[in-house]
């Protein structure tokens, strides 16, 4: 309960059913404080379900077990406790998630809602120390000459950094992030990346990551959670994850996710497999 | 796409003509009976409405071209205080729009499904229903009781109807946004006004503008003819000359009708412009 907790966050046992689909099956996981670990697993596998829980967006089952954040239970059997849920966790999203209409400077000082008072957030009266603390933010992420620009006019990958930079002005201690970069092209997918070791590193803060290429989890995080199934089959150092030990968690649906061992400077196409799955889907309507 | 094109160009292609002959005969019958229920309804109605009477067209025929004789030599003399009174009639549909707007955004953002619980969203949308389901002119007379003759009557009945039609589109608007922004702002501890504020609003604006400006000029439309039951503005002499058959002056303040909301029509496809 006291704020030196070394652990971060933990999990225990949560589930999640929708309908007759289990999404998440009794899942388990503790993050240290200033860890940077990768979740990785084929589509499906229940990552994205398991980040909406710890981000206060999704509440598990009634009978099913709890979420901490530093220490104080943000859910428990079904039901959510706001206070702890909400603003104590940054989330960075596949999409980006900013206000495309809105300047990217406005959408950075949105980190500030939780913490200032009410009235002066819904009013949109932000002071010039938090101001500046954006413009810091941006800079920080290295976009500082945008701030007056819509966030719609930026690329992919300045989107990412501008969203990291609103989660900067946050001030959580524990960032995650729901597949950040599988909306990239490898450069910028490096260059986010990198932003986000860096916050870890040098603000010691909690990130969880989930990816699609394994490729990305092994060169930045130390460790790697693997969920198959809506349940964890694999928590250790992402060195063990080689390619036939993936193929051996997953079966078929590790193609997804095993890439050329030169993927991140390669030219690596994430996209190629479902591509050719859609590519043969269409042949299929059309012989119909 | 292919397949369409593929289908209609090639001749020869047998197993694509098997169900195209299907297609036809089902919405064939169809197609009938919505012609049957037209031409029955056409019937029924024929009676009822005096079409009985279209022979008068002719017969009267006379009257008709002295009528439109007059209304073929405007008379300006009193130009004026035409324009005092298409003002008046701007005016009060400028307040009209502008408080429909105010209450808009709230019962807009109220009656969408994505934004606010059942028992919030139907007693909302049915107020709404009601607002909307009575005419500006029924809304106007039961004003001019309330608060007397004059242009205030009709900027209350263009209040309350485009309260109900706005709200309709502003929370169409409202059910059509991307949901991730606003999520993505829940997540930094933001309240529910916050979210919508920050996170709707912005996404929502360009359309709520434009349907803002579409409804003022549809209100400054109506405005003129809310002068008939005496609330206020050009309509209310527009009426007047007719019914004492100074037809020439009619024809003038009609001129000055269309040339207004053509003005208008313009005016605010260029706000448009500059705002989105």
């Amino acid at each position: 309960m006291t704020e030196i907790t070394p652990i971060a966050l933990s999990v225990t046992n949560l589930s999640k059913r929708y309908g007759e689909t289990r999404a998440l099956n009794g899942v388990s996981l503790m993050l240290e404080q200033g860890e940077m670990v990768a979740l990785i697993g084929a589509s499906g596998s229940g990552k994205s379900t398991l980040i909406r829980h710890i981000a206060g967006l999704e509440i598990g089952d009634g009978d099913s077990g709890r979420v901490e954040i530093l220490g104080a239970v943000s859910q428990a059997g079904g039901r959510m406790n706001r206070e702890a849920a909400r603003g104590r966790v940054a989330v960075i999203f596949q999409q980006f998630n900013l206000v495309g209409r809105l300047s990217v400077l406005t959408n950075v000082l949105i980190g500030h809602l939780g913490r200032i008072p009410r009235w002066r957030g819904t009013l949109g009266l932000f002071n010039r120390h938090e101001k500046d603390k954006a413009q810091a933010a941006l800079a920080r992420v290295g976009i500082p000459q945008v701030a007056a620009q819509r966030a719609s006019t930026l690329s992919g990958g300045q989107q990412q950094r501008a969203a990291i930079a609103r989660t900067l002005v946050q001030e959580a201690r524990i960032l995650i992030a729901d597949e950040p970069i599988s909306a990239l092209d490898p450069s910028a997918a490096r260059r986010v990346m990198d932003v986000l070791a860096a916050i870890s590193r040098e603000d010691a803060i909690t990130v969880l990551v989930s990816l699609h290429q394994v490729e990305y989890a092994r060169r930045y995080c130390r460790r790697t959670i693997a969920m198959r199934d809506g349940a964890i089959v694999y928590d250790g150092p992402s060195t063990a994850l080689s390619n036939d030990f993936l193929a051996e968690l997953y079966g078929a649906a590790s193609e997804e996710l095993v890439l050329p061992d030169a993927a991140p400077s390669g030219p690596a196409d994430p996209m190629a497999p479902s591509g050719v799955e859609l590519h043969t889907r269409q042949t299929a309507l059309a012989t119909v | 796409m292919t397949d369409v094109i593929a289908s209609t160009g090639a001749t020869h292609a047998r197993p694509m003509t098997s169900p195209a002959v299907v297609k036809p005969a089902r919405s064939g019958m169809r197609s009938w009976l919505v012609a049957l229920v037209l031409v029955g309804a056409l019937a029924a109605s024929w009676g009822p409405a005096e079409i009985g009477r279209w022979t008068y067209l002719f017969s009267d025929a006379g009257n008709m071209a002295t009528y439109a004789q007059d209304f073929l030599k405007p008379d300006f003399k009193e130009w004026a205080s035409y324009l005092r009174e298409m003002i008046v009639t701007i005016q009060i549909a400028l307040w009209g729009t502008f408080l429909a707007v105010l209450l808009s955004i709230p019962f807009g953002i109220l009656s969408a499904h994505n934004m606010a619980p059942w028992w919030v969203l139907h007693p909302v949308r049915r107020l709404m229903d009601l607002f909307r389901a009575i005419h500006e002119i029924v809304f106007a007379v039961l004003f001019v009781v309330a608060v007397g003759l004059g242009p205030f009557a009709g900027v209350m009945a263009l209040f309350v109807h485009t309260t109900g039609i706005l709200a309709k589109l502003f929370s169409e608007a409202v059910e059509a946004i991307d949901p991730r922004p606003v999520e993505a702002i829940r997540t930094t501890g933001a309240s529910r006004l916050q979210q919508v504020i920050f996170g709707v609003i912005p996404q929502v604006l360009p359309l709520w503008i434009s349907f803002s400006l579409y409804r003022l000029e549809s209100n400054i439309r109506s405005a003129t003819v809310l002068g008939l039951i005496g609330a206020g503005g050009i309509g209310q002499i527009l009426f007047e000359s007719i019914r004492g058959f100074y037809y020439p002056q009619a024809s003038a303040i009609l001129l000055i009708i269309v040339a207004t909301v053509t003005l208008m029509d313009i005016l605010s496809q260029q706000l448009r412009k500059l705002v989105i």
